[in-house]
């Protein structure tokens, strides 16, 4: 029987009344929210907090907003709700597409958003799509509020740029026109981590890729981005060429480790295989032509 | 100790428990609702699947102190009264168990499901039970009494 270690629990009843606890008690507090990460790790005593400081009563922080050329999504909005959305359909296909192979419908029902960010696990797939898209989180604590990069929010596996006192509140994605998106994740069976997962944001004008984001999840990627990928590809032509050779060096760079998943070469050729698949179906939404998911 | 009070099927509770205690423990061993099944501990069989509120959770990766304030609905209370769900008489109908460990949960997605979707596809229902193991029948049965539950309650 996997039960946690004694802990005190506290339920926060507004967002400064959690960074007040937090600041009472960091470091020995943890944010609860879906718990879907951190209730196991309790059990498994890989994590024994002293206080719980619940904030599933912050109903001011789910929410999916579309103001002017930003999609701001609250930090404690369920998976489902993601995946529910019509507005995030329409504008960020990678985010539907990842969330319908993120753990199961029951679990997606309870674990949040900004869990999984803050979790850090380096096979998480929204933090790969959110590098992708080049968003932004926002961080609050007592003494304010900052704005962080999606790229620069992870600092190791299970380590993110959130300090003791301070919550992720807000995720932040720019709406741009001209994009299309996609998320391809392989996994041993249905709710599983991935053994590799690669998404793409692709900006054209005409047949030149713009601009472009790609993430990786589970393969060792620096912040989960294929930054060098990326640099190839901007300026050049969408072509099926460019777009193999951006996986080819996506899988150059990138340093995934052999375990229980799978070895370290088959995840090489996944994240070589996922990249190029990924940003042919993000191009191909950018052009218009695919509006169907990729399974 | 915390006073936890919630409303499980119905019915309000008011105990006194450890905040590190699970909900599937505090259902099965604070109120003696064993419906509920405690299978993998790790949140991956769904076998101790119950609604908070509207929404089904798995229960071994949920602090009973989360729930408080809150509604439970676990297999206990989708009969009404002696009325059997329709869910529950068309596993009955169609062999949807054989050691019975997983149907609890598997019933109360599958009320859900219905819920908000009365004509699923076999896809649909496949989908919605993904996060769930059976170890007996190959799910062949299971999704067949999903499916069937809804024929029958489109009949009605």
């Amino acid at each position: 029987m996997q039960v946690p270690a004694h802990v005190e629990y506290d339920k926060a009843t507004s967002v400064e009344h959690a960074l007040t606890l937090l600041a009472r008690y960091a470091p020995e507090a943890r944010v609860l929210a879906g718990g879907h990460s951190l209730i196991p790790m309790m059990k498994l005593r890989l994590v024994q907090p002293e206080v719980l400081i619940d904030i599933n009563g912050l109903t001011d922080l789910c929410y999916l907003n579309l103001t002017g050329d930003q999609l701001r999504i609250g930090t404690l909005t369920r998976h489902s709700q993601l995946l529910e959305s019509p507005v995030v359909g329409e504008h960020f296909a990678i985010l539907h597409d990842a969330e319908r192979v993120i753990a199961d419908p029951i679990v997606r029902n309870w674990g949040t958003v900004g869990g999984s960010l803050c979790q850090a696990d380096p096979s998480e797939d929204l933090s790969a799509a959110f590098a992708a898209m080049k968003g932004t989180m926002v961080v609050r604590s007592l003494d304010g509020t900052r704005e962080v990069s999606a790229r620069e929010f992870h600092t190791g596996p299970y380590e993110t740029v959130v300090a003791a006192a301070e919550l992720l509140t807000e995720i932040r994605l720019p709406v741009r026109p001209g994009g299309g998106s996609g998320y391809l994740k392989v996994a041993r069976r249905a709710g599983d981590w991935p053994v590799g997962a690669a998404g793409a944001a692709v900006w054209l004008a005409g047949e030149m890729i713009a601009d472009v984001g790609i993430g990786l999840a589970a393969v060792g990627a620096t912040h989960f981005v294929a930054a060098e990928a990326e640099e190839y590809l901007r300026g050049r032509a969408a072509s099926e060429e460019n777009l193999r050779r951006a996986g080819e060096i996506a899988a150059t760079n990138c340093r995934p480790v052999s375990d229980q998943r799978g070895p370290a070469d088959y995840k090489r050729h996944l994240a070589n295989e996922l990249t190029t698949r990924v940003l042919r179906i993000a191009v191909a939404r950018a052009r218009g032509e695919d509006r169907r998911g990729p399974e | 100790m915390m006073r936890l009070t919630l409303t499980v099927n119905g019915t309000e509770y008011s105990r006194d428990v450890e905040p590190r205690l699970l909900l599937i423990h505090f259902l099965r061993d604070d109120l003696g609702l064993t419906g509920s099944h405690w299978g993998c501990d790790t949140s991956n069989c769904g076998a101790c699947v119950v609604w908070l509120d509207e929404t089904p959770v798995k229960s071994c990766t949920v602090l009973a102190v989360m729930a408080a304030g809150r509604r439970i609905r676990t297999v206990e209370g989708l009969a009404r009264g002696t009325e059997l769900d329709p869910v529950q008489r068309a596993f009955a109908q169609s062999h949807g168990l054989q050691c019975g460990f997983c149907t609890p949960g598997m019933m109360l997605t599958a009320r859900w499901l219905l819920d908000h979707n009365p004509n699923p596809t076999e896809a649909d229902v496949r989908e919605a039970i993904s996060g769930q193991i059976c170890r007996c029948t190959g799910y062949e049965n299971i999704v067949r009494s999903v499916l069937l539950a809804a024929q029958n309650a489109g009949e009605q």
